[in-house]
């Protein structure tokens, strides 16, 4: 097992090496630039400014030195936040975003898998269709209307919940975010959850535990759902990479001083590194969770065990 | 071995319903039987034939919109309509079922040993430890070899056949009084299916058992039950001894069956006919195992090395049980898989011949496959499908002469010319594998590759494919290989067999030779099992 890790490891290299470069030449090509402000900057100023930030020199030394600053993990200083590094910017709101987007998988997770077997245990049952009818609404309703709604409710009309901010860090605090967060990915997991737990439930080796009069809870939990959980555990990297490194809506929303703004804002100001340290995060995490995910899936189904 | 007079087990009025958006569908239509301790009854029909319903129909296995209705008493304890707690008490414990499919009969993600475990472990109860020892036991008693190791196996480290007795393992753990063998050996090879026959039997004479086999197959029941129950539509035809059944049958069904075993054989052809295909050492290789900073490819070798001279009129038999290579080498004299060896099809040498080449002669040379459902696709009507050939090879044609040449094609196979307008689900097996040799018969082919073209067809269909068969070879001297690992059906139209194993010929000759001297021990053992289960 230890051969597979390091071997998947070791191909993380150029998977990463051809993220960074694909992304550091879209960037590159989009038009305008970091220091393109509405009310153009004085031309002598401007050539300062590039000078300084070594934008001035021809594009492919400019992608050397980025990569070669990279590999020794200087990922250089964001433009738009001047007095900060970007892993200085990451490393400060990295914790709130993981600790927001781990709640909110596990409440997804749980919560989406608990609801997708009872539905396929009760299979086009009112329950069932209930359950597919909120999953349905839990995906189409983007956040942006979850999030407000959720704070009028229990922040502003019951006053239960403070409606944003980090706070102490209490869980009051994460409880509101957090399941905006989660609600489409609940929705999913219970989706995905109930298709496959109804097709695990019509395999023939069902039918065996059933002939060999094994009570419903063995027949359900121990053969059917521990077959069912392999696509959903399919799932389980890129939604946990998507969740842990911050969403730019619920964050703004309620006010979290996490990262998921930093795509958005660098992006749309052109700040190349801070696009670049942002998206190098986001393949590292799909690259660990990915493999994560795999080992664990050997763990569960012995026809995969990677030995 | 002779049961006794007490009924174990009686069927009374037993009707089995499905709901369907089409309305009821009635299964099973009100039977009645009994089942004796310690005998072995045979239930048997034709696929739709309600046998197996019956049974899941007792053991409370039918399908969300199944209902059973009617009496099924246990030493005098009513099955029907108990409910799931009280029968979990009976089922696995006192009735037992071992299925079809053994492949999937088993959990993939639990060993064996656990699985095996656990029926006793709920019906007994003891310790694990008791349970494991019970499991060796019961590994050791089915014949699995080295069970101390075996038993922490997944069942996708076991073979068909190891699977099976795994089932019966579990099957016989708790002592069942009767063990409801449900197709047993029908996804299983030949000289497989023989040796869990034979393991069914001598476990019944250790334990005593009854065995109620259901069955389509009747040379397994001929050799293998006392009593027969013959059912069709879901209402017995027939009951009673084996002995009668086959000798004096009363229902004109039951005679059907008996007489639809493949007879017959085939006129040979003229010995000095002219060679249309041939390929000499065959070798085809697979890759498996390939992966990024893993090592080289690794290769298995399906076909070693094999020489096949196909006459003009001639039909060579290849037979053999899964994994000998048999279907792989059809795919490769067609030059439809990449290989080895040389080829020669008619005067032409064909072995360096690339797709755009080989397209201009695969006209001549068709294929039938084994499966008439996965064949044809369900979006196209029945006239479509046996005409998309003709695009391709014949794109002069115009729509009317496409359609004429159709009907014709579907009349050569016996098929009603109005056919051509309906889709492929509308149409049985039988049919459809009647469409499936249309839609090759219509280009006129010379070689026909069949793989296995009757082995997903009930015995008395495949009677009258095989008729068909030998009908058109007749009509335009049609060269035929046959794939197979059915004996019977290998022997009523072949002209000369293979024998394969493990991708190598292990004895081939004339088909009399092979049937009434062979040589090899392979082939005896492949002869035995089939004709004298």
């Amino acid at each position: 097992m230890l051969a597979f890790v390091l071997r998947r490891l070791a191909s993380a290299v150029p998977t990463l090496f051809i993220v960074v470069t694909i992304s550091f030449f879209l960037m590159r090509f989009a038009p305008g630039g970091p220091f393109n402000l509405e009310r153009p900057l004085p031309p002598a100023t401007m050539e300062n400014i590039m000078r300084t930030y070594q934008l001035d020199q021809p594009l492919w030394r400019q992608y050397v030195t980025y990569i070669s600053n990279a590999v020794q993990g200087d990922f250089g200083p964001s433009y738009i936040y001047k007095d900060n590094t970007v892993a200085e910017l990451i490393g400060k709101g990295l914790p709130y975003s993981m600790e927001l987007g781990f709640f909110a998988l596990l409440l997804a997770l749980v919560g989406g898998v608990t609801l997708g077997t009872i539905a396929a245990l009760r299979q086009n049952s009112v329950l069932d269709f209930s359950i597919m009818s909120l999953a349905t609404v839990g995906t189409t309703i983007p956040n942006f209307v979850v999030g407000p709604v959720l704070t009028l409710i229990f922040a502003i009309v019951f006053s239960l919940l403070p409606a944003g901010g980090w706070g102490d860090g209490s869980f009051r605090y994460l409880l509101l975010p957090m399941i905006a967060l989660a609600l489409p990915q609940l929705a999913v997991f219970a989706r995905l959850t109930r298709g496959s737990m109804i097709e695990a439930l019509h395999a023939d080796h069902i039918r065996t535990a059933r002939a060999y009069g094994l009570p419903p809870r063995i027949v359900v939990i121990t053969h059917a759902m521990r077959g069912a959980l392999l696509p959903v555990v399919s799932y389980l990297a890129p939604c946990a990479a998507a969740l842990m490194t911050g969403s730019a809506v619920v964050e703004t929303i309620f006010t979290i001083p996490g990262i998921g703004r930093y795509f958005v804002l660098g992006a749309l100001n052109r700040d190349y590194t801070l696009v670049m340290g942002t998206v190098v995060l986001i393949a590292i995490f799909v690259i660990v969770f990915n493999l994560v995910v795999d080992l664990i899936y050997g763990l569960l189904d012995p026809r995969v065990r990677h030995d | 071995m002779t049961g006794t007079q007490e009924n174990i087990l009686s069927i009374r009025d037993l009707k089995v319903d499905f709901s369907t958006p089409d309305g009821t569908v009635n299964a099973v239509k009100g039977i009645g039987f009994d089942i004796k301790a310690g005998e072995t009854l045979a239930v048997v029909g034709e696929s739709g034939s309600g046998k197996s319903q019956t049974m899941m129909g007792i053991m409370g296995l039918l399908a969300k919109n199944g209902t059973v209705t009617g009496s099924a008493k246990y030493r005098g304890k009513e099955l029907v309509g108990l409910p799931k707690s009280e029968l979990n008490k009976v089922r696995g414990a006192k009735i037992t079922m071992i299925f079809q499919e053994p492949m999937t009969s088993l959990d993939p993600l639990y060993t064996i040993g656990r699985q095996i475990a656990e029926p006793i472990l709920y019906h007994r109860g003891g310790s694990r430890a008791q349970a494991r020892a019970r499991v060796l036991e019961l590994l050791e008693l089915v014949g699995i070899p080295d069970p101390a190791r075996r038993i922490d196996s997944y069942p996708h480290e076991l073979s068909g056949g190891q699977r099976q007795r795994v089932m019966i393992a579990m099957a016989l753990a708790n002592e069942p009084d009767v063990l409801i063998a449900d197709e047993p050996t029908t996804a299983l090879d030949v000289t497989i299916q023989a040796q869990i026959l034979k393991l069914l039997r001598s476990l019944q004479e250790r334990f005593g058992m009854a065995i109620v086999l259901i069955t389509h197959d009747l040379g397994i029941v001929r050799h293998f039950a006392e009593r027969v129950v013959v059912m069709r539509r879901g209402e017995v035809v027939e009951q009673g001894t084996t002995e009668q059944i086959f000798e004096s049958p009363t229902s004109s069904y039951t005679r059907m069956l008996i007489d639809a075993e493949p007879h017959g054989r085939k006129a040979p052809p003229a010995d000095d006919a002219p060679i249309i295909l041939e390929g000499r050492g065959v070798v085809v290789d697979f890759d498996i195992g390939k992966g990024f900073l893993s090592k080289g490819p690794r290769t298995f070798r399906a076909v070693n090395g094999v020489t096949v001279k196909l006459q003009e009129g001639q039909t060579i038999g290849v037979v053999g049980e899964s994994g000998s290579g048999k279907s792989t080498l059809g795919r490769a004299l067609l030059r439809l898989l990449p290989s080895d060896g040389a080829y020669r099809f008619g005067k032409q040498d064909i072995s360096r011949h690339d797709r755009r080449q080989m397209r201009s002669l695969r006209k001549e040379m068709q294929l039938v496959f084994q499966d008439p459902y996965g064949s044809l696709s369900p979006r196209q009507t029945v006239g479509e499908v046996i005409t998309e050939g003709l695009l391709v090879h014949e794109p002069g044609l115009s729509k009317g002469d496409r359609d004429r040449r159709a009907i014709a094609a579907l009349q050569e196979v016996g098929l009603d010319p109005a056919a051509r307008n309906r889709y492929p689900h509308e149409f049985s097996g039988g049919q459809r594998q009647r469409i499936a040799i249309a839609r090759a018969m219509i280009l006129k082919p010379r070689v026909v590759i069949l793989d296995e073209p009757t082995s997903a067809l009930d015995r008395s269909v495949q009677g009258q494919v095989i008729d068909l068969l030998r009908k058109l070879q007749a009509d335009h001297n049609l060269s035929y290989v046959f794939i197979s690992h059915d004996l019977s059906v290998v022997k009523a139209i072949s002209d000369y067999v293979i024998v394969m194993k493990n991708g190598e010929i292990v004895e081939q000759g004339e088909t009399d030779a092979i049937f009434e001297a062979p040589k090899a021990d392979y082939t005896k053992a492949l002869i035995g099992a089939a004709f004298s289960v």
